[in-house]
């Protein structure tokens, strides 16, 4: 469903050009949960915004679910992001005035918009948040906000979640129920999943390993055993 | 994106930061209420000025003589004394001057009045039984001027309400004895006020039969020994007619004076007077609204000063609703609804608090005179209109600010 192929970024630093990426080829398959990892500055998240329609790569080609998304305009890139794509941020990114339901509803508004309260409820719902609807995101403990930070992704229903660290600023009991939400809704919902990480541990929850070392790809593995998050759920208290 | 969607978030961000949009407001409703108040008084300016001369009856004509010359140079409108009472009398001519209704000629002059211990200087205005009725004025109690004080040329006098307060306090005027000029006079008449403003106080003056004011108190005769009066006020059949009378008093008197070249009088028009007036009060009310327009305008940079603020602000919410698909109009409505709906607001209170402001200050008195305001729901419609389009206008900057935002800078924005 995504195929890029032999794209590069070059930014233009004053007079210096630098290449963020350079001729990276990437295919990724329908119901795929796969980690992008390498350190600070190999471009994988440059990599994350051109796979999220956040930005254009300067050459190469990136088709998404059969769209050349490479030529398109600000305003259909809007429309792919609109309608295809799901992001999860490492720093949540709730609106703070608004309530969790709000700010899952929010994405709807941008879109035909109808019903848009139970559509919101029922996100809140797969993430097991559906309690704590009308709580403000500071009400909320930081596992609980990156949850309905996946909520909002999933309320449109999107192709791909693009999740960029979303464990970074968490505990490993919070990153424990977060990786559990994003598997099950890999494994049950055929959900295709991204995620960007430099936690080794969190890229063996995935089952393919994508690595990046200054703007090319290093690595591209399958995992052998994936790890499964959430053993003792029940007991964690998070109602899946 | 659903219009009541964008509507409720942009009531939503303004609630969220109450001071703020408050103060901005206030920007927008002095400014509105500045407009609408300065403009209200204005007009009720204007129509005050008008009513009173209105007042004096709008189908009049005044006739004075015209300047003298000597060696060339001319002296004031009415210094040559060459209208006399004979003029006036041929204006009655039914057959040569069709339109004119009433004739009233009068003649002025200054006259010490005394009574008992209390004395007035006031201006003695010579008249004849028209004068009442072609002027507009009314006998508060008493009697009028009759034909027959003009043909004895009795020393008989009716004051303003001016002059009675001045020498009569609240004692009983009529038929009392008072000194005019040495000489005894009986006070027969009241007038009722008229009001000061227009043409001076027209209450503080007395009125004596015309032919008392030549023979008993002395005014200018002609170089042919007639009598002269200094203005003839002629009423005419209806505004219509005037232009007709001025042309028929015109020929009577040219031929009368045999002149030949220039008139040696003029015809004032009492309709030009009001609109001349008119025109001038219109400049002041332009005037009036066009200061108060300044503290709407920087209103208009309050509002455009405080969406930039809080455009930089929410930076950052911008970006994570451009990651959710939000497109450039989406974000750009979304300010902009903002900024009109402050404007909106601002106009509306606006026009309430100028609508109250011009009820508390109409009759209001300063000095001596009065402070008339006259509410005009066109301008109350107007500011409406126009700061709304303030709201758009200086909102559009800002909201094009956001709309042209790059989602990841954007996003990586604190």
């Amino acid at each position: 469903m995504i195929d890029i192929h032999d794209i590069s970024k070059i930014y233009q630093m004053g007079s210096v050009e630098v290449a963020a990426l350079q001729n990276v080829s990437l295919t990724v398959s329908q119901g795929e949960m796969l980690a992008i990892m390498g350190p600070s500055g190999s471009g994988k998240s440059t990599m994350m915004n051109i796979l999220g329609c956040l930005d254009v790569a300067t050459s190469g080609q990136y088709v998404l679910e059969g769209e050349d998304v490479g030529q398109m305009n600000d305003n259909q890139l809007a429309e792919i992001r609109h309608n295809k794509i799901g992001f999860v941020f490492q720093t949540y990114n709730l609106l703070p005035r608004a309530t969790a339901l709000s700010n899952v509803e929010m994405p709807l508004m941008y879109g035909d918009g109808h019903n848009r309260r139970n559509r919101a409820m029922e996100a809140l719902y797969k993430v097991g948040l559906h309690n704590r609807a009308l709580h403000r995101p500071v009400e909320l403990s930081g596992g609980e906000q990156q949850r309905v930070g996946i909520a909002r992704a999933l309320v449109k229903n999107p192709s791909i979640l693009l999740a960029d660290e979303p464990t970074g600023n968490l505990d490993s009991k919070s990153s424990d129920e977060i990786l559990t939400v994003l598997q099950r809704l890999n494994r049950d919902e055929g959900l295709t999943v991204l995620l960007v990480t430099h936690e080794a541990n969190v890229g063996q929850h995935t089952d393919r390993i994508v690595s990046f070392r200054d703007g090319h790809v290093v690595n591209d593995a399958p995992v052998t055993i994936p790890l499964t998050a959430g053993a003792g759920i029940s007991s964690n208290g998070v109602d899946l | 994106m659903n219009f009541f969607t964008t509507f409720f978030i942009a009531i939503d961000a303004l609630n969220s930061n109450k001071l703020r949009s408050g103060l901005t407001l206030l920007g927008i409703i002095i400014g509105v209420s500045a407009v609408i108040t300065l403009m209200a008084i204005g007009r009720g300016a204007q129509e005050s000025i008008t009513s009173r001369i209105e007042s004096l009856g709008t189908n009049l004509l005044f006739i004075r003589s015209g300047a003298t010359s000597s060696f060339g140079f001319s002296g004031a409108q009415g210094s040559a004394a060459n209208l006399t009472l004979e003029d006036s009398l041929a204006l009655t001519d039914p057959i040569l001057a069709p339109s004119v209704v009433s004739v009233a000629p009068e003649t002025q002059l200054r006259g010490q009045l005394v009574y008992q211990r209390e004395n007035s200087n006031t201006r003695l205005i010579g008249i004849t039984p028209e004068y009442l009725s072609v002027r507009s004025f009314e006998i508060e109690k008493g009697q009028s001027i009759t034909s027959t004080h003009i043909n004895m040329a009795s020393q008989v006098i009716i004051l303003g309400p001016d002059v009675v307060e001045n020498l009569f306090g609240f004692r009983e005027p009529i038929g009392q004895t008072i000194r005019v000029n040495g000489r005894d006079f009986e006070v027969i008449g009241v007038m009722k006020s008229k009001g000061s403003g227009g043409f001076g106080n027209q209450d503080d003056q007395a009125y004596v039969p015309i032919s008392t004011a030549y023979y008993r108190l002395g005014t200018q005769r002609t170089p042919q020994g007639e009598i002269s009066v200094q203005v003839v006020n002629v009423k005419v059949r209806d505004e219509e007619a005037t232009d007709a009378a001025v042309d028929e008093i015109t020929n009577i008197l040219r031929i009368r004076h045999r002149i030949t070249d220039e008139d040696d009088f003029t015809i004032t028009n009492q309709q030009e007077t009001i609109e001349a007036l008119e025109e001038t009060t219109n400049t002041f009310v332009l005037f009036l609204g066009a200061i108060a327009s300044i503290s709407l305008l920087v209103g208009g940079i309050g509002i455009m000063n405080i969406m930039l603020v809080s455009v930089t602000e929410r930076t950052r919410e911008i970006g994570i609703r451009k990651a959710m698909g939000a497109k450039r109009r989406d974000i750009l409505s979304q300010f902009l609804v903002e900024a009109v709906l402050l404007s909106l607001t601002g106009g509306f209170l606006g026009v309430a608090l100028g609508l109250g402001l011009t009820q508390v200050l109409d009759g209001i008195k300063f000095g001596s005179s009065t402070l008339n305001t006259s509410f005009s729901t066109d301008i109350a419609a107007l500011s409406m209109v126009v700061s709304g389009g303030i709201g758009l206008f200086f909102g559009s900057y800002p909201a094009m600010q956001a709309a042209k935002l790059h989602p990841i800078e954007a996003l990586r924005r604190e």
